[in-house]
């Protein structure tokens, strides 16, 4: 497995794989194979970007809502790739990159610890339950969506 | 203000999706070599403990520009770190003891290594004020 974080190529083959979902016979056309690290580089970039934006419009300083939303909308979207039966391509891109990077561990776990050490214990275990349940739900919510729609 | 002007803005919008390139490909790096309960695991145990010394730094002593910041925090660590594919694990563990584990083993060893660079964080504010404490 190669480890080649260089954007400019993963921004190339963005394009290349946007182009290709748009007419299908460019894959054909073109000889294109990109290396799934920049298919998943270039997901998570576009992943890190969306993030950022959200955090942007609704941070607050009572309740981490922006982290809770990301990650439930994240669970959702990886749910609804896998339940589609995606390709490994796909996966990589929508759910291991995009999903993946829009999602984020570290400050949800950074702010359940804050919430706590500031005296909102309730809120800490409401946040760290929350996270869960609705990711849970949304990954069932998904499963449902996908096998009773028209996919 | 130049974080006014919408090209600053773009420049932090191209940093943190650097940070999230690098990011979420080391994560799949880590996908391939270990099982990937190990490497979800791994991924975010590491990036807590990392985002949680740069959060209480910034508290504490404040070191790091703003700039590094969150290409690092925002685009790096958040983008290493992942929710969903926990998520999607939890949801679909065979058995409910490796539910437990999974769960158990991202909250229970992510909170632990935010609390850990909490204390090295503050290691590092106090061996500050002793050093420099006249001047401050």
């Amino acid at each position: 497995m190669s480890l080649e974080p260089t954007a400019l190529g993963g921004v190339l083959e963005a394009v290349l794989v946007g182009l290709a979902f748009l007419d299908p016979d460019l894959l054909t056309a073109v000889t294109f194979d990109p290396e799934p690290a920049h298919i998943v580089g270039t997901g998570g970039a576009i992943g890190a970007i969306l993030r950022h934006l959200i955090y942007l419009q609704f941070s607050s300083d009572r309740f981490p809502w922006p982290t809770l939303a990301v990650n439930v909308a994240g669970s959702f979207g990886f749910g609804a790739a896998i339940f589609a039966g995606a390709g490994e391509t796909t996966i990589q891109l929508v759910g291991i990159g995009i999903c993946g990077a829009f999602t984020t561990f570290s400050s949800f776990s950074v702010e359940t610890v804050q919430l706590y050490e500031r005296g909102d214990r309730l809120l800490a275990v409401a946040n760290a339950t929350g996270n869960l349940v609705l990711s849970l739900a949304a990954i069932g919510i998904a499963w449902i969506v996908v096998t009773a729609g028209p996919f | 203000m130049t974080a006014a002007h919408p090209l600053a803005r773009l420049e932090t919008l191209a940093l943190i999706g650097i940070g999230g390139f690098a990011g979420s490909n080391l994560r799949y790096f880590s996908l391939g070599l270990l099982s990937d309960l190990q490497a979800v695991l791994l991924v975010n145990v590491l990036g807590c403990f990392v985002l949680g010394f740069l959060v209480y730094e910034a508290e504490y002593t404040d070191y790091i520009g703003r700039e590094s910041r969150i290409v690092f925090t925002t685009g790096f660590l958040s983008s290493l770190t992942t929710y969903s594919t926990f998520a999607v694990q939890t949801a679909t563990a065979a058995e409910p003891l490796v539910l437990v584990a999974v769960v158990a083993g991202n909250y229970g060893l992510g909170f632990v290594s935010v609390l850990g660079s909490r204390t090295l964080a503050r290691r590092l504010r106090d061996r500050t004020s002793t050093v420099g404490g006249e001047t401050a």
